[in-house]
């Protein structure tokens, strides 16, 4: 990070111009696997948005005093702390969620989006630059998380924001509990919800076109193409960088064959 | 007996497959899919890794965390003897048994933080605590499976990959959304094997 950056530009870039679903390609995991209901999305948006921001705040001002040979084990140490008390708290206060996320919640600690931000933002910026950045790209990925799941719900179930009352209970409302769509449609269409866009292959798919949506937007803008970046995306690069970097020892490999 | 441990194997090989159908291990998947040899060494190192982070965390749980009271503690304790655990790994690979270090080493270090193997410490521990008779043996034939499934889903992706990069593919789909849809459709077929295992076996 040669330029300084405002604090307003270290917050935004997290929300379009370095999306860390849709542009970095981080976590691609949990946000397959928690967009099946939008409900679903924000909590595990949440979830993620308060793990980065907490762990971001403590790496960045722990960041002198962690040696830069034990920085992965001891980044780990910090983000499993936050993720217990993240999953803790849910379990008392949210159980539905829980059990809808399953274990997404605790595999938060693996990942790459909160142990990228620390590898290449937190372990180097002051604490307020760490924490609008940890923001940012907690909000990014819940927006990112929250559009996949909008689409796979709507055609998925015929429903939006179905469940929603697990959320709302924690203000004292429970009245609402998501949006029929498909099911208050004329019977005559004859319109049922497509199921597949719930199950994994859905996922998958609406993935795909997603991520093409963006890279289109992206190319209008002249910008390059997201894709899998290999060691760049890749959180344990500094360990591979110790032998060379892993993408050109795995093409060594290959082309020694 | 064997019958419940080769139906644990099927069902995490097919009907529960960790990438196609649980979305874990989902960077390695699309990252080194690309080449059948790195497909299969990725998958080798990550079969070996769940079977020892399984046979390692299993037992650190059952009589240390347990009997403590200390359950809360499982991801931070799991996820730190995993990081520990790869590295020696590494270490005694490359000291004693070089020709196997030189096939999977190269992916030791990726697979510390694939939530593949996490997951599946997560998981046994998970059916454990619902299944008194899901013990140690129980835990490890699913790691294996899980592995195995992992393997199976990325040389099958690799084949579907190398006939990609030959196909003509409209501009905007180029790249990662074409690889996420034909993920997609390889997925597709492991949801026929739906129901299969308990139809044999049950």
């Amino acid at each position: 990070m040669a330029e300084k950056k405002t604090l307003r530009q270290e917050f935004t870039k997290g929300l379009i111009a370095e999306n860390p679903v849709l542009r970095l390609v981080l976590g691609t995991c949990p946000t397959l696997a928690t967009s099946t209901s939008m409900v679903n999305a924000i909590g595990m948006g949440i979830s993620v948005t308060i793990v980065l921001l907490c762990s971001n705040i403590v790496i960045s001002l722990l960041r002198k005093v962690i040696p830069s040979k034990v920085r992965i084990p001891a980044y780990i140490v910090v983000i499993a702390s936050f993720v217990t008390i993240v999953q803790l708290l849910i379990k008392a206060f949210i159980p539905a969620l829980d059990e809808a996320l399953g274990v997404f919640l605790p595999l938060i600690v693996v990942n790459c989006i909160l142990l990228g931000r620390a590898e290449a933002f937190a372990g180097k910026n002051s604490v307020i630059a760490s924490a609008a950045d940890g923001l940012g790209m907690g909000i990014g990925f819940t927006a990112a998380v929250f559009c996949m799941a909008t689409i796979r719900e709507f055609f998925g179930n015929g429903t939006l924001f179905t469940g929603a009352d697990s959320l709302l209970g924690l203000f004292g409302i429970t009245s609402f509990t998501g949006i029929e769509i498909f099911s208050r449609l004329p019977e005559s269409l004859n319109i049922e919800p497509i199921l597949i866009f719930i199950l994994a292959p859905g996922g998958f798919f609406t993935f795909g076109l997603l991520m093409a949506v963006a890279n289109r937007l992206a190319e209008k803008k002249g910008k390059k193409k997201a894709d899998l970046r290999g060691c760049e995306s890749c959180p344990m690069a500094a360990a591979c960088a110790l032998k060379g970097g892993c993408e050109t020892e795995i093409k060594e490999e290959v082309a020694a064959q | 007996m064997i019958k419940y441990y080769i139906a644990i194997v099927l069902t995490a090989i097919l009907t529960e497959n960790f990438v196609l159908a649980k979305f874990l291990g989902i960077c390695p998947f699309l990252g080194v899919s690309k080449k059948l040899n790195t497909a299969v060494g990725m998958s080798m190192a990550v079969i070996f890794v769940m079977a020892m982070a399984t046979a390692v965390t299993y037992p650190i749980n059952k009589f240390l965390l347990i009997p403590n009271d200390l359950a809360y503690l499982q991801t931070i304790v799991f996820i730190l003897v995993i990081a520990a655990l790869v590295q020696l790994v590494e270490i005694a690979l490359k000291r004693f048994i070089p020709s196997l270090y030189s096939a999977l080493g190269i992916y030791l270090p990726l697979i510390t933080t694939n939530c593949a193997v996490l997951g599946v410490v997560l998981l046994n521990v998970e059916k454990a605590a619902a299944d008194a008779s899901f013990g140690f043996a129980a835990s490890m034939f699913n790691s294996v499976g899980a592995g195995l499934g992992f393997l199976l889903a990325m040389v099958m992706f690799s084949g579907v990959r190398s006939k990609l990069e030959s196909a003509d593919i409209p501009k905007f789909m180029q790249g990662l959304p074409i690889t996420l849809v034909a993920a997609s459709l390889v997925s597709v077929s492991f949801l026929g094997f739906g129901g299969v295992v308990e139809n044999i076996f049950g």
